[in-house]
């Protein structure tokens, strides 16, 4: 199929303002809704990461002190929300999709560019709502989870605000999906195979999958849950007949499959990295897009192992045991073939390079916790406890964030055509990674000696490593600054990089850094081989 | 070649030793108090070495490889054109295969040793009474000449504690008294928003569910107090709801038991 934007399209692009006051314009261009996206999420989370210090800070001490017990729940709540709806699903999703996908695929925008931009602006009055929650009655109280009945019985308006705003960001990330979808399949520039594609485009396939296929049921559930807040309905009120562990049926329908929705574009993302910084191939192309399908399929099934504890039968315990366990088998593939990939390299060790690395040492640890927590008999003692938390913040901190980092310190140069400062970056790493890991390895000791999470008080025993964790917490909370002085100084003042510095095959560099409005001045090119590196062919480029 | 094969062999041999030594030597669990707590540590002991050879293993291969392969100043062009090794991929897709399954049927039988995988004893007199469906936690295996002596508790939790009823002495507490080396068999109902029952020292939880008892089986084996802990977000003072859990001695409990009958009786 031929690619061809019709003439209002383009009128419509050459009217639109240019420079910095497009980011904040109805922009129909991909590469401006992927900035928008970023630097959206960016600011959320900081936000995020403030509330975020607010828990470490009343931790750092076995008393509730710091901040009254009903605001440290709504604290806990908003932290995960955030974090999780509004910073690493839209960043590692909508901007880093939204700037790649195009170009990837050889198209000059996403298929459906009106319907990108709507996903794009329902996200910052949606999260403004939900942070602007706290001012009304007080925002929602009852976890990320919002598991009734205590969702139903806390302060209504600050959870009925989390419900509209959740579903609202989830229709964001339904419209993001079917665009994906629709673009990877459809856009495609003749002449190019989809076992030709660069492996961000199969998570991204992947990803939008699970997307559409899930947060439709959670849509459904938060619907229902609304209902038995303002309508007094019985779904979920065990006081009116309702159940409450189908709700967390429901919810985790969706709720296991958004981790791989947050961390399937980062396994995609670093498939992108790795192979240019080494200079290798990547390694075992067709069995890394087999194991994401894997992963699609399996993470549909395994959503139970959240309710170990709720009363399960039997069976079922068992079941989910053996589904989540397996899903470390294509894992790991992934694993190895990256480590693959860096092996008999020529790697350059830069920022990009160290995140990815740092991901990589970070995920093993979180998935390795992870398969000892799909065990039924293992989950039943941490099971709610700050291991858990340790846990999921390896997946989704020392894994997705890392990416996020890595492919910021990575395609830096393509967005902006500046190199960013390599010893500024180096010294966010370092932060970054020892405080990350001084925050989040403790917390495993803590979860297993009998500190339950979300709490505000613990007992003194706990004292000496939660403000090991605490200090840790201080020192991620540094790291932003050498990496916002980054940013900030390169784009002013860094050295040109020029079209491709890192001398990459992936078609996203085979145009200007920037890139035109239309993305290249010509035809798209057909890039058969994104990691042909080691050949003689690159060898010439 | 023969040399470079040596240090591999080395290397591994060490990644091994140090992880068993650590997975051995190394405890980071609180002190076992129940039948199942021993069951549980030797799982987590299992799944805690085989972790750390997976862990350190791959830390030294990513490390290794920056370190050995990475550019020089003066070289230029890139690595070697590797594709991919079809039977090296076949090789970790097979072992990984093999070490979940065999991780999972382990910790089946792990859980079947615990008693979760058992029915529940339906002539059980707490249970003759109650038509509702219960779902049951963590049931031990129990010799039927235990079943006779078994000790029964119905716990009811609120916003933000938990009583104890103890039906055969008519009296309800705060505190959960149990002779030690007898089974305990407790129902549990929520009065308002879901709570949980853990005993860190016991490594058993369960949720406690409005409008749906459940049931917790163990037999503490440990003369001592623990904490009874709350596990599931509940509300504001989530963090502050705690109880206690005194294993005594047999005689211990029977005065203590019959001291709060009495007081019952006279009331």
């Amino acid at each position: 199929m031929t690619i061809s934007i019709d003439s209002k399209d383009s009128n419509t692009k050459s009217l639109q303002p240019k420079g910095w006051l497009r980011y904040f314009s109805f922009s129909l261009d991909h590469k401006v809704i992927g900035i928008q996206y970023l630097i959206c999420g960016f600011l959320f989370y900081l936000i995020g990461g403030t509330l975020a210090s607010a828990i470490r800070i009343e931790l750092a001490s076995p008393m509730s002190d710091f901040m009254p017990r009903d605001v440290y729940n709504q604290v806990l709540t908003l932290h995960g929300t955030i974090m999780i709806f509004l910073w690493i699903v839209p960043v590692v999703n909508g901007a880093f999709g939204n700037y790649l996908i195009p170009f990837y695929v050889g198209a000059r925008d996403m298929a459906f560019p009106r319907l990108n931009a709507v996903a794009f602006w329902l996200i910052p009055p949606s999260g403004l709502m939900l942070v602007a929650s706290y001012f009304v009655e007080g925002a929602a109280q009852a976890g990320w989870t919002a598991y009734p009945p205590l969702s139903i019985t806390t302060p209504q308006s600050g959870q009925i605000i989390w419900i509209m705003s959740v579903l609202l960001l989830g229709g964001s990330s339904i419209f993001g999906g079917i665009n994906f979808i629709a673009t990877i399949i459809k856009l495609r520039r003749p002449g190019l195979k989809l076992m030709q594609l660069p492996m961000y485009c199969w998570a991204m396939l992947g990803t939008s999958l699970l997307v559409v296929l899930s947060t439709p049921v959670l849509a459904g559930t938060l619907i229902l849950l609304s209902f038995d807040i303002v309508a007094h309905t019985g779904f979920f009120n065990p006081v009116l007949g309702g159940n409450v562990v189908v709700y967390q049926h429901l919810f985790w329908f969706y709720s296991h499959p958004a981790v791989y929705i947050m961390v399937l574009p980062a396994f995609g993302l670093v498939s992108e990295i790795l192979p240019v910084h080494s200079r290798k191939p990547l390694f075992g192309y067709t069995t890394m897009v087999f194991s994401i399908m894997g992963i699609v399929v399996l993470g549909l099934v395994v959503w139970a192992h959240h309710m170990f504890t709720s009363g399960t039968p039997p069976w079922m315990r068992l079941f989910f045991t053996i589904a989540t366990a397996f899903i470390a088998v294509p894992t790991g593939i992934k694993f190895f073939n990256w480590v693959a990939t860096l092996w008999g390299g020529k790697i350059s060790i830069n920022s990009a390079m160290l995140f990815s690395c740092g991901f990589i040492i970070n995920f093993v640890f979180g998935g390795i916790t992870g398969v000892a927590l799909a065990q039924v008999p293992f989950d039943i003692h941490v099971h709610d406890t700050y291991f858990v938390v340790a846990h999921f913040h390896y997946i989704v901190y020392g894994g997705t964030v890392f990416i996020i980092f890595s492919s910021i310190y990575h395609w830096f140069p393509k967005v902006t055509g500046k190199l960013m400062n390599e010893k500024l970056g180096i010294l966010h790493f370092a932060i970054t990674f020892i405080g990350f890991n001084l925050c989040f390895a403790p917390q495993h000791w803590l979860g297993l000696n009998g500190m339950p999470r979300r709490v505000a008080e613990y007992d003194p025993q706990f004292q000496f490593v939660n403000q090991i964790s605490s200090v840790g917490a201080l020192l991620m909370a540094i790291s932003t600054i050498p990496f916002l002085v980054n940013i900030f100084l390169s784009i002013k003042n860094g050295k040109d990089s020029g079209d491709n510095p890192w001398n990459a095959l992936t078609p996203e560099w085979l145009t200007s850094s920037p890139p035109p409005v239309e993305n290249w001045e010509g035809e798209a090119p057909l890039v058969e081989e994104p990691y042909g590196y080691g050949n003689p062919i690159s060898q010439e480029n | 070649m023969l040399n470079k094969n040596f240090y591999l062999i080395l290397i591994i041999s060490a990644v091994f030793g140090i992880s068993f030594w650590i997975g051995f030597n190394v405890n980071l669990l609180p002190v076992e108090a129940s039948i199942n707590a021993p069951i549980y540590d030797e799982l987590f002991k299992i799944l805690f070495i085989i972790g750390l050879i997976i862990f350190i293993g791959m830390s030294i291969a990513v490390i290794y490889s920056l370190f050995k392969f990475r550019k020089r100043k003066d070289q230029y062009g890139d690595g070697i054109a590797l594709e991919g090794n079809l039977s090296l991929e076949i090789v970790w897709t097979i072992i990984p295969s093999i070490i979940v399954l065999i991780i999972g049927l382990y910790s089946y039988n792990i859980y079947d040793r615990m008693g979760g995988m058992k029915e529940l004893n339906h002539s059980h007199e707490m249970m003759t009474s109650n038509t509702e469906k219960i779902w049951a936690g963590i049931s031990q295996a129990s010799n039927n000449e235990v079943a006779s002596n078994n000790l029964s508790v119905e716990v009811s939790a609120m916003q933000f504690a938990f009583l104890f009823n103890y039906p055969k002495g008519e009296f309800i507490s705060g505190e959960l008294h149990v002779p030690v080396d007898h089974k305990v068999s407790m129902k549990m109902e929520s009065k308002d928003v879901i709570h949980a029952f853990w005993v860190p020292e016991f490594r058993i939880k369960q949720d406690i569910i409005p409008g749906q008892p459940t049931i917790l089986n163990f037999t503490p084996t440990k003369v001592g107090k623990y904490p009874i802990i709350c596990a599931e977000l509940c509300g504001p003072y989530h963090g502050g709801m705690r109880a206690s859990i005194i294993v005594e001695e047999e005689s211990d409990y029977k005065d203590w038991f019959n001291k709060n009958t009495k007081t019952e009786v006279s009331l």
